[in-house]
């Protein structure tokens, strides 16, 4: 095992020409005087056609930091304080706000939790799936209907040309996310951001809905930025991991070696508390106490309070990314070799 | 206290909702069969799990136990005593015996009312405490059991946070000792590292007060920590029911054995012959003839379509409502083994 500390950017030298890079990345919320800041120093990149999983808990920021990507932090109250965003070598936070929205649905697309309330309730399926098809391209109505139930197919919608003219609140929350994802990949985006695709979904059809994203991500070429607190999820779709704890990236590598030698005392807690269907204890690890408040933490590791392996280091110093193994790092003085 | 006795028995339960037919664009169309003839007990200090997806109604039938709503049909018995014979007077006594854990714990606790007071209320409807010294002294008690502060005890539920808030539940529905709690999906709205948390407080909470419980959950994952015995419902009815080992080892009912399938492990390494059901959860206002999962089934065949199996046992205490009810019938490709996680993560655990 390598000690040598190393910054966010030194992590990242085997993803050649990453199609996202992010870099450095604060957000704040709340009055300029006395800021709360939800995310400090994120920084990972994916590879054009990768896919990174984002776990974390309630509040650890992994939301927020992909609302920034997509230059959508509601400000005010937010704002990004520092970092860069960088999609195939254009820092985003650079660009003017004007050109963001070209952008958005061509190159990068995104599906939300809730497929209810990301729908048009009073537009037909097809209209809003050609809507998507309208911003970014030339195309005539007719093309565009091809398009669409070209689109309807590949989500797996039976009868694609009949349901073209339905409303969504004729489908099941299932097949809303189905449409979902037929207007995200409606223009072919390089990255698609999927924030808890599956969390308000029955587990069958979670299990269906992966399934569909696995297919469109290997038929299409497209990255995948997965955000989920399912580490199952994440083990699913994710050929690369990041893990978040109060807004901080704790732990990033490739998702065998997270899920397998897991280096920082966070992640081997939240894999130790996930019930598993192969394993019979009758209790649960448990992480003691609950994530610090935004603000709450002044020094140190955010993790020290609840740390099963904690030295008097760790309360005094943030520690930055160790590289523990080739492609896996962690902010842990513990696991990095100090002693107290 | 024995094991092996009953607490509470339901037989041939069923709930029908009619559609109300009060509208005048709106055609009756005979009612919503959310529960149909279900049939099991639970016995003291046990754990039965109940587990389907959306819309099955297990909610209903959650409810349905604690007559909470009444049913159309069929009984519940709890110690001997039917409860839908009960008088309103005689049924308020029983509820002191039987209490509820909700899901949301956002929206079960009253806005408006300090900690003190929800978690007080129940002994006050039974007037199990008397005077606010002795109120007090009881919460706090409560409070401390359930891992929580006594100094909470002024607070409004807006202070605290998703895990805490399932923890003043708890101590609302053990307050006043009840032999018999249903649980309705308690951790599915929170965090992984919190869910362990509270699943763990239950059971110490069980091992100490030895009540039942019927736990809801809408997937397997959790249930494999707590229950002892497993009902796996498909709308409305019972579909499996067995000790928990057969249910996980030996699924009997396809639906089981793809609702164990679908939930992703946390293992990139895991078996990856994962059982894709086509379509959705039919609607119960209509459902499908002979056995209602036939129109997702795998291994459906034409008497499926026709004929309803009954819910059959097939080893002692081992019950499956299919006609080709036999362990794993599904047949899936073999899949290489998961790799075990490495010795070197158990090792370093505390």
């Amino acid at each position: 095992m390598t000690l040598s500390a190393s910054n966010a950017a030194a992590v990242e030298r085997d993803a050649a020409a990453p199609l996202l890079k992010v870099e450095n990345l604060a957000v704040e919320f709340g009055p300029v005087e006395k800021p709360l800041r939800v995310v400090d120093g994120v920084g990972f990149s994916i590879p054009a056609g990768g896919a990174l999983g984002i776990v974390g808990e309630s509040g650890s920021g992994k939301s927020i930091t992909s609302l920034a990507i997509m230059g959508l932090i509601p400000s005010p109250p937010g704002r990004i304080v520092s970092g860069r965003v960088e999609f195939e070598g254009v820092d985003l936070l650079g660009l003017p706000r004007s050109r963001m929205p070209d952008i958005r649905g061509r190159d990068i697309a995104m599906i939300f939790q809730e497929p209810m309330s990301s729908l048009n309730p009073v537009m037909t399926i097809g209209d809003q799936i050609g809507e998507a098809i309208k911003l970014h391209e030339e195309t005539t109505r007719e093309e565009r209907r091809a398009r669409v139930i070209e689109l309807l197919k590949l989500v797996g919608m039976p009868d694609p040309a009949k349901r073209i003219g339905a409303f969504p609140h004729q489908f099941s929350g299932g097949m809303r996310q189905r449409v979902m994802i037929a207007m995200a990949v409606a223009c072919n985006p390089r990255l698609l951001i999927a924030d808890e695709p599956t969390t308000a979904l029955d587990v069958t059809i979670q299990a269906q809905v992966l399934e569909l994203m696995k297919e469109v991500r290997r038929r299409l070429n497209t990255a995948v930025l997965l955000i989920s607190h399912d580490l199952g999820v994440v083990a699913d779709i994710a050929d690369r991991v990041v893990v978040m704890y109060a807004g901080r990236v704790v732990e990033d590598g490739d998702v065998r070696a997270i899920f397998k030698r897991p280096g920082h005392p966070y992640t081997r807690g939240l894999l130790q508390s996930v019930p598993r269907l192969d394993d019979d204890r009758r209790r649960l690890y448990q992480i003691p106490g609950a994530v610090p408040l935004p603000g709450t933490v002044k020094a140190g590791c955010p993790f020290y309070a609840r740390c099963p392996d904690r030295i008097d280091k760790c309360a005094k110093a943030m520690p930055p990314m160790f590289t523990l193994a080739p492609g896996q790092s962690a902010a842990c003085w513990v696991s990095a070799g100090a002693t107290s | 206290m024995s094991a092996s006795e009953d607490l509470i028995t339901i037989a041939g339960l069923g709930k029908t909702f009619s559609d109300g037919g009060g509208l005048t664009f709106t055609r009756p169309t005979g009612g919503v069969r959310a529960v149909d003839g279900v049939s099991f007990s639970v016995k003291r200090g046990e754990t039965l799990a109940l587990v389907s997806e959306s819309g099955c109604g297990k909610s209903t039938l959650g409810r349905l136990l604690l007559r909470l709503i009444e049913p159309t049909d069929g009984s519940v018995t709890i110690e001997g005593r039917d409860l839908t014979a009960l008088t309103p007077k005689e049924m308020r006594a029983m509820r002191a015996r039987m209490q509820m854990i909700f899901q949301d714990p956002y929206g079960s606790l009253s806005p408006r009312r300090t900690v003190a007071e929800i978690v007080a209320e129940p002994l006050e409807v039974f007037g199990l405490v008397k005077g606010s010294r002795n109120k007090r002294e009881r919460v706090a008690e409560l409070l401390e059991q359930v891992g929580l502060s006594p100094t909470f005890m002024d607070r409004y539920p807006r202070q605290f946070s998703g895990g805490q808030r399932q923890r003043i539940g708890i101590a609302r529905a053990i307050s006043v000792n009840p032999q018999f709690i249903v649980a309705d999906e308690p951790v599915s709205a929170l965090d992984v590292s919190v869910q362990a948390q509270i699943v763990n407080l239950m059971q110490d909470l069980q091992e100490q007060r030895h009540f039942s419980y019927l736990f809801i959950a809408h997937d397997l994952s959790v249930v494999r920590h707590i229950a002892d015995r497993v009902a796996v419902m498909y709308l409305g009815r019972i579909v499996e029911l067995g000790p928990k080992a057969r249910i996980y080892g030996q699924p009997s009912h396809p639906y089981t054995q793809a609702l164990l399938s679908a939930v992703p492990e946390p293992d990139p390494d895991a078996p990856k012959a994962r059982i894709i059901l086509s379509g959705d959860v039919p609607s119960p206002a209509n459902v499908p003839s002979g056995c209602s999962f036939h129109t997702r089934c795998p291994i459906a065949e034409d008497i499926c379509r026709t004929t309803r199996p009954p819910l059959a046992e097939t080893v002692p205490g081992h019950f499956a409502a299919c006609h080709f009810a036999k362990p794993n019938p599904i047949p899936v490709k073999p899949a290489a083994s998961a790799l075990q996680i490495e010795t070197t993560v158990e090792s370093s655990l505390p």
